[in-house]
């Protein structure tokens, strides 16, 4: 097949595949079409790859500065597939082209060069670049590119599907075709596989930007429901590992994951009888100040509407996240919550953070899907994921360029793949920065991120996605079409003034709609709602930090994926003395919803404040409409990555207090739910600290 | 001479310039690029190859001329111009330049010097070459006849 000999190629124009973003439909004849943007200062490797990929039938576009080809991708940002670029350039070093790629766009990234030196390469895999090609580039190498697009994309479903089995099923027609071209899933073995991937690729995915992460396990809210079955019928005083195990009967899952999911499991039920309040300051950690938002909520807010469409995932696919992105969206069982607040980096803070990459890389790890198991080092992870997230929320995010600290977060944000890690303080950072009011750029653009977090600006949910204003980046939102701003589904992060909530206001794309009420669409990770209603910005205390799902409804919407059922709604009342400190009121509330119905926001959060004996009120708004999971834009891919994305949100994140009780168990149902807590009380300072399950005092 | 004559001769010619490792393999992969779409595909490739290249050689010796010789200047030249000549198939030029950086990183200036020379030397024979080969096959289609595809044994 060598396209080169066919010398009756014609070019590509009629085969413009229609692998668009979001990967709608994929054309017959892809890969032919796939939009490759390739940039070398060498004027002779430029015309020749040109010219090979051209016999390729790919639909090239040659720069040779990196300065161009970053302003064409950002300008143009679901118009390119695939970017190659030549690691020694005169004006910018190839791997800087291939952080800003990642965490802007999200695309893949092929490095290439003469050099051939291990160290090149491996700075080539840390970076986060999808392959390594020597030169001189042979043609049939690059008759191969397409399955980095079709990776990074099924990966991102992959986050979002998590353990959703029909979610899976209905993805499968679409993903079957691009299993066709991938390598490795195919049909039957899709789902078992791709968990089974989950588990060990998880890592490898995020991994490209940052350090090496474990397998984890995406504890989806399926995965958790049968976990739970399995307990119960054995009792949860004989409920040991290995007969869990053997209950779920769950393929590729391992005893050392239950046995970790279920010490949180119990310290959550432990948590949940008697809850304590803690107010903390979570704001510190990950929020800035002013900020104050719950980033990591709102990331896997975010990230759990991470609805990118698959173009804006495939953009947004950079280096960073791209890779890893594959979050899990699947819920994360207590620990996750250490992602939502990890605040291990504080600096995460999407302000700080902004000098790099990385950090918002990290953080933005926190949309990526809903915590998975999150164990501390799980921050780490998040923090890779949350690159990733960045990386596929960076369209979103930033339009234009946006400050690329926006970006990560909202790639984050953005990023379907709430994987657990969500929450990592990435996400809180990015939260905070896009909400800040900072001016941040809120996500702006268009790009359906809705996150708007309202810095004590009311917003109302339904905003449309982009709340430019408010900072709130709905980082769930993936835009699914970076152009279109996703009409109610916004994730309206409130934030106020201090914190920015990161209500997630599942802002999805117009596809969808949500029903969502009272569902957490969004990443659930936290609502930080803090004022969902804008008024009182002041108070903001936490923000919620129950989400609530209540897949039920749009699951239909979303491409039947969702199945969340459930919507368990844990808030944690943070409570923050201070408008700009956010405390963590260490009474979980739990609610549980039905798996059917949608949990009520409103039921929720009654629950909530009878729970909360502490000053801590929670009100829980309910985004309705505002659906967010369902948000998926017709769009098959969107939709998927919707769904994908909702899919991640039926995860659950405990937040665990210095004490080591479980503060706020959020869990997250498919779609977002926003809540919104006024929350009253003094604030103290506590740091939640992820290590293990305890959170440390977060000094404001 | 009549086109069948020209295209043995050419066919020989480009066969020698494989076997005495003036070209390589890759220089094979740029001519089956070449269709009727863009039937002067090798041709602006390989000017493009020489305009680059003089440039860097000329940007070497500069370099080499000062007297505190910036080595990571040189290097990255050398491994621009070692890129190039492997993408379009210069073999003996991208072999010389992989001598050469390594003289580059022990920062041996006397080797450098000789370095240079050598690949001067080597990209002035393959222009050469190059240049022979494309005007027989000029001819060729001048005088009617189409270009013979090699097929090389490797």
């Amino acid at each position: 097949m060598n396209s080169s000999s066919g010398k009756s190629y014609m070019s590509t124009a009629s085969s413009s595949v229609l692998w668009k973003a979001g990967g709608d439909v994929v054309a017959d004849q892809f890969p032919a079409g796939l939009r490759v943007l390739v940039v070398d200062d060498d004027p002779t490797c430029l015309m020749i790859l040109e010219k090979m990929l051209k016999a390729c039938q790919y639909n090239v576009t040659k720069c040779n500065r990196a300065e161009t080809a970053l302003s064409m991708l950002r300008e143009n940002r679901n118009g390119f597939d695939i970017v190659i670029s030549d690691v020694h350039m005169p004006d910018m070093d190839g791997f800087k082209l291939l952080e800003h790629i990642g965490l802007e766009m999200d695309l893949p990234v092929i490095m290439m060069s003469a050099d051939d030196g291990k160290n090149v390469v491996m700075k080539g895999v840390t970076h986060g670049a999808c392959d390594y090609l020597i030169k001189p580039v042979r043609i049939e190498a690059l008759k191969n590119i397409w399955q980095h697009v079709v990776r990074k994309r099924k990966n991102e479903w992959k986050d979002f599907e998590q353990s959703g089995s029909v979610e899976e099923g209905d993805r499968q027609p679409k993903q079957s075709e691009d299993a066709d071209y991938s390598s490795s899933a195919n049909e039957g073995n899709w789902k078992s596989s791709k968990r089974r991937k989950d588990d060990e690729d998880e890592n490898d995915e995020r991994d490209d930007t940052s350090t090496l992460k474990k397998p984890r396990v995406v504890w989806s809210v399926e995965l958790h429901q049968q976990f739970v079955a399995a307990v119960n019928q054995l009792g949860i005083e004989k409920a040991v590992p290995k007969k869990i195990l053997e209950l779920m009967n769950v393929p590729g899952l391992t005893r050392e994951n239950v046995a970790s999911h279920l010490q949180k499991y119990r310290l959550y039920l432990r948590r949940l009888s008697g809850v304590s309040q803690h107010p903390s300051n979570l704001s510190n950690s990950f929020m800035n100040p002013q900020d104050a938002t719950f980033g990591p909520l709102d990331l896997q807010a975010l990230a759990a509407t991470g609805q990118l469409p698959a173009q804006s995932l495939a953009t947004l696919q950079a280096a960073g996240l791209g890779r890893s992105t594959a979050k899990s969206g699947i819920p994360m069982p207590l620990i996750d919550q250490r992602n939502i607040f990890s605040f291990e980096n504080p600096k995460l803070r999407f302000g700080e953070a902004q000098q790099q990459h990385v950090n918002n890389n990290k953080q933005m790890n926190l949309l990526h899907g809903i915590p998975t198991t999150m164990e501390p080092k799980q921050l780490a992870g998040l923090h890779h994921t949350a690159q990733s997230v960045g990386n596929m929320n960076m369209p979103v995010l930033s339009h234009g360029s946006q400050s690329s600290q926006n970006n990560p977060l909202l790639m984050q944000m953005a990023q379907p793949q709430a994987r657990g890690q969500m929450l990592n303080d990435s996400t809180v950072s990015l939260a905070p920065r896009l909400l800040s009011p900072r001016g941040q750029s809120m996500l702006s653009n268009g790009m359906a991120t809705n996150v708007s977090t309202r810095n004590g600006v009311p917003e109302n949910i339904r905003a449309p996605s982009y709340n430019p204003v408010s900072q709130t980046s709905s980082m769930l939102n993936f835009p699914m079409n970076h152009t279109s701003e996703l009409p109610g589904n916004s994730f309206p992060l409130v934030s106020t003034p201090g914190i920015s909530s990161l209500a997630p206001k599942v802002a999805f794309q117009e596809g969808v709609n949500s029903e969502v009420k009272g569902s957490v669409g969004f990443m659930p990770s936290y609502d930080i709602f803090n004022d969902l209603n804008q008024h009182k910005p002041q108070n903001w205390e936490l923000q919620n930090v129950g989400m609530m799902f209540n897949s039920s409804q749009h699951s239909n919407s979303l491409q039947g994926n969702l199945d969340h059922t459930q919507s368990i709604l844990v808030q944690q009342g943070f409570l923050s003395g201070q408008n700009r400190n956010s405390t963590v009121i260490s009474k979980p509330m739990f609610s549980a919803g039905d798996s059917t119905g949608h949990v009520n926001a409103q039921n929720s959060n009654q629950h909530l404040n009878s729970l909360l004996d502490n000053t801590v009120r929670v009100k829980s708004e309910r985004v309705a409409d505002a659906a967010p999971a369902n948000l998926y834009p017709d769009h098959f891919g969107q939709e998927d990555l919707m769904s994908a994305l909702l899919k991640q949100v039926g995860s659950f994140f405990s937040l665990y207090d210095t004490e080591g009780d479980i503060i706020l168990l959020i869990l997250t149902s498919k779609f977002p739910i926003f809540l919104q807590q006024d929350i009253i009380a003094p604030a103290e300072n506590n740091d939640f600290d992820f290590d293990g399950y305890s959170i440390d005092n977060i000094p404001v | 001479m009549e086109v069948g004559q020209m295209q043995r001769r050419l066919v020989d010619y480009t066969k020698s310039l494989f076997m005495e490792g003036f070209l390589d393999a890759q220089f094979l992969q740029l001519q089956q690029l070449q269709d009727e779409s863009n039937p002067d595909f090798v041709v602006e490739v390989v000017s493009l190859f020489f305009d680059d290249s003089e440039k860097l050689l000329n940007d070497l010796t500069m370099a080499l001329d000062q007297p505190n010789v910036d080595f990571k200047k040189v290097d990255a030249h050398v491994h621009q111009l070692k890129g190039s000549s492997s993408s379009i198939g210069a073999q003996r030029v991208k072999n010389a330049c992989i001598a050469f950086r390594s003289f580059c990183e022990e920062q041996n200036i006397d080797a450098t010097l000789r370095c240079l020379q050598q690949v001067k030397q080597e990209y002035y024979l393959v222009k050469n070459k190059l240049e022979t080969m494309l005007r027989l096959e000029q001819q060729i289609v001048a005088a009617g006849g189409s270009i013979p595809m090699i097929e090389l044994g490797f």
